[in-house]
């Protein structure tokens, strides 16, 4: 039972990364119809500027709060530069823009900061808490907490403001949209810009329990958008069951089978969803139009 | 007649046997002769994905898990399984096709985005396989290979080297324009232009789409296979993600659908490294930004484009 806590809690843990990684995805795919590779790396840049401000002399909470305004500035570059020039590419085409966008910043990255892997102290202390036998890091009650404020903070946005219901009827229908009134331009760049923070913060809440490189972002990116697949492309909700899931089955994969091909899980969970539910759990049914 | 000309396959295998021969003329030392050489073999895999992504227009994000069961195929066959090398190589392409053939069933009913990761996955897969298997793979460290006899030739250093790849190639491209010459290609094309529209014609969508992925398969475990010989060392990293990436970037860069292209696009993207090496930091950097900036302002590619602006000349 024990261990089954433990194993619990850890897959909570890194599930609610995915999830928030998965939800980044979903809110650029809904709007713009892009499936953004280079969201791994806004994680990157929110654990990697975090750390390194913060050697600067910075308080943490300050250096977070900055490195989260480069990842936003990153996501609204990346809208500007590289994928509005491209619109109405394929989506092959954009799919490789979103990968060179993706090299392109891990290459930035180790320029810039280094190819070391870091850490950022724990930010209430890191004496586990025991509870029915396991333990669970307060960090990771960090992590999980904070997963959960920006859900609810994104919902009440989309559902409760102006601005909010702008972006959902962008994604439900671009041109009905622009017909009354929206200015899709700027919605789009929303768009990126909060899926661009939403990463950054998964980045710092998660760097003091997994480290973080220049390079980490490539196997977030994956998962998450693993996570967003197996909920179903498109749906938040769907995303963040998703990002769960493959976060718990990652967990208790390791703990119970083995440890060697735990990166394979993910992988595994969207062949398998592919194959048998192709819209994920709550995608439904679709007709394809011809 | 100069614009068919063009655009003939005779014209294509020329313009390929004509950059074949002039390397060596030029080529300063037997080092250019290697570069050359891997250029040949990574055009030989990205043929095979100009067969999926060009004609059929299904992409694979994983291919680099094809060249990775070709490549530990000449490796553990020789080492594990007392086979001589070429019989190895020809059974690590067999047995690619026939894992691209199962897999390739399921995966392909997808779509777009769908199609892409879950290549991607299965790719990832492999690549973690061929990574954790060390008893039999040699673990991250990889292992050697024996080298590549054929016929009792023994085939070393970088001249032989690099007539075999060019050789190969060059079958390899003689097959892929047939193919697209073929009504297989046609099948394939149309149904790259609409499924549903390929399917109403008589096209059995399902069956080409497979035949391609298998096609494109079995090239890339036959470059695969070259690789590891010629280096005489193989390691998980021919198998990532990136290498995949890099592939579907040569097919695009050097112009979806053109077997020229992909040789060019291999050209760029093997060489270019070479001569960033001076600024190896800054490599990634200018890899993804290469990237970005062909997508966006050279959609088409530089064969396709070239072409275009030269019978546009000529007309």
């Amino acid at each position: 039972m024990a261990e089954f806590l433990q194993l619990l809690f850890s897959g909570l843990t890194v599930g609610a990364v995915y999830a928030l990684v998965a939800l980044g995805f979903t809110l650029i795919y809904n709007a713009s119809d892009v499936i953004n590779f280079a969201q791994g790396d806004f994680v990157m840049i929110g654990g990697m500027g975090t750390v390194f401000l913060a050697a600067a002399g910075l308080s943490l909470p300050l250096a977070a709060f900055i490195a989260i305004l480069a990842a936003v500035a990153v996501g609204l570059l990346l809208h500007r530069l590289a994928i509005e020039p491209a619109r109405g590419a394929s989506p092959v085409a954009l799919i490789m823009i979103t990968i060179g966008a993706s090299i392109f910043i891990k290459g930035v990255a180790q320029v810039v900061f280094d190819k070391q892997f870091h850490s950022l102290p724990a930010f209430t202390g890191s004496d586990p808490i025991a509870l029915g036998g396991a333990t669970i890091l307060p960090q990771s009650l960090w992590v999980v907490g904070g997963a959960i404020v920006l859900f609810v903070a994104l919902y009440l946005f989309l559902e409760r403001t102006l601005l909010g219901k702008a972006v959902l009827a962008t994604a439900a229908n671009r041109l009905a949209a622009r017909l009354v009134g929206i200015n899709v331009k700027v919605i789009l760049a929303l768009a990126f810009g909060v899926s661009a923070a939403i990463g950054a913060i998964a980045g710092v809440l998660v760097t003091p329990i997994t480290l973080t490189r220049y390079d980490i972002g490539t196997l977030f990116a994956l998962k998450g958008f693993a996570a967003a697949m197996v909920g179903g492309m498109g749906h938040p909700l769907g995303a963040v069951v998703g990002g769960v899931l493959i976060g718990l089955m990652e967990a208790f994969g390791a703990g119970y089978i083995s440890s060697t091909y735990k990166d394979g899980v993910a992988f595994l969970a969207i062949l398998l969803v592919l194959f048998f539910m192709p819209r994920g759990l709550f995608g439904g049914g679709s007709v394809e139009r011809v | 007649m100069l614009k068919s000309a063009l655009r003939s396959r005779w014209a294509t295998l020329a313009v390929l046997a004509l950059m074949i021969a002039i390397v060596p003329l030029i080529a300063p030392s037997a080092f250019y002769l290697r570069v050359a050489a891997l250029v040949w073999i990574f055009a030989l895999a990205a043929l095979g994905l100009t067969i999926l992504m060009g004609y059929a227009g299904q992409v694979s994000l994983g291919h680099a898990g094809f060249l990775g069961i070709g490549a530990y195929g000449v490796a553990i066959g020789p080492t594990h399984l007392g086979l001589s090398p070429l019989l190895s190589l020809i059974l690590a392409a067999a047995l690619s096709g026939v894992i691209a053939y199962v897999v390739g069933r399921p995966i392909l009913r997808l779509k777009g985005y769908y199609l892409a990761i879950a290549t991607l996955g299965f790719g990832l897969i492999l690549a973690l396989i061929f990574q954790s298997e060390s008893a039999v793979t040699g673990g991250p460290d990889g292992m050697a290979v024996a080298r590549l006899t054929v016929f009792g030739w023994r085939i070393a250093g970088a001249m032989q080297w690099y007539w075999v790849s060019a050789g190969v190639l060059l079958l390899g491209a003689w097959i892929a324009l047939n193919i697209a010459d073929s009504p297989s290609g046609r099948a394939l094309r149309a149904l790259h232009d609409s499924e549903v529209a390929a399917a109403g014609a008589g096209v059995d969508v399902a069956a080409k789409k497979l035949a391609a992925f298998v096609a494109a398969a079995i090239y890339a475990a036959i470059a695969g296979g070259l690789l590891a010989c010629m280096n005489g060392l193989i390691t998980p990293d021919a198998a990532s993600f990136m290498h995949s990436v890099e592939f579907v970037a040569m097919v695009i860069i050097g112009g979806l659908g053109s077997v020229l292209g992909a040789v060019v696009g291999a050209a760029f993207l093997i060489v270019l490294p070479q001569a960033l090496t001076s600024l190896q930091e800054y490599e990634q950097a200018v890899l993804g930004l290469l990237i970005m900036v062909f997508m966006i302002a050279l959609p088409m590619g530089i064969v396709p484009s070239l072409r275009n602006w030269l019978t546009e000349r000529l007309a």
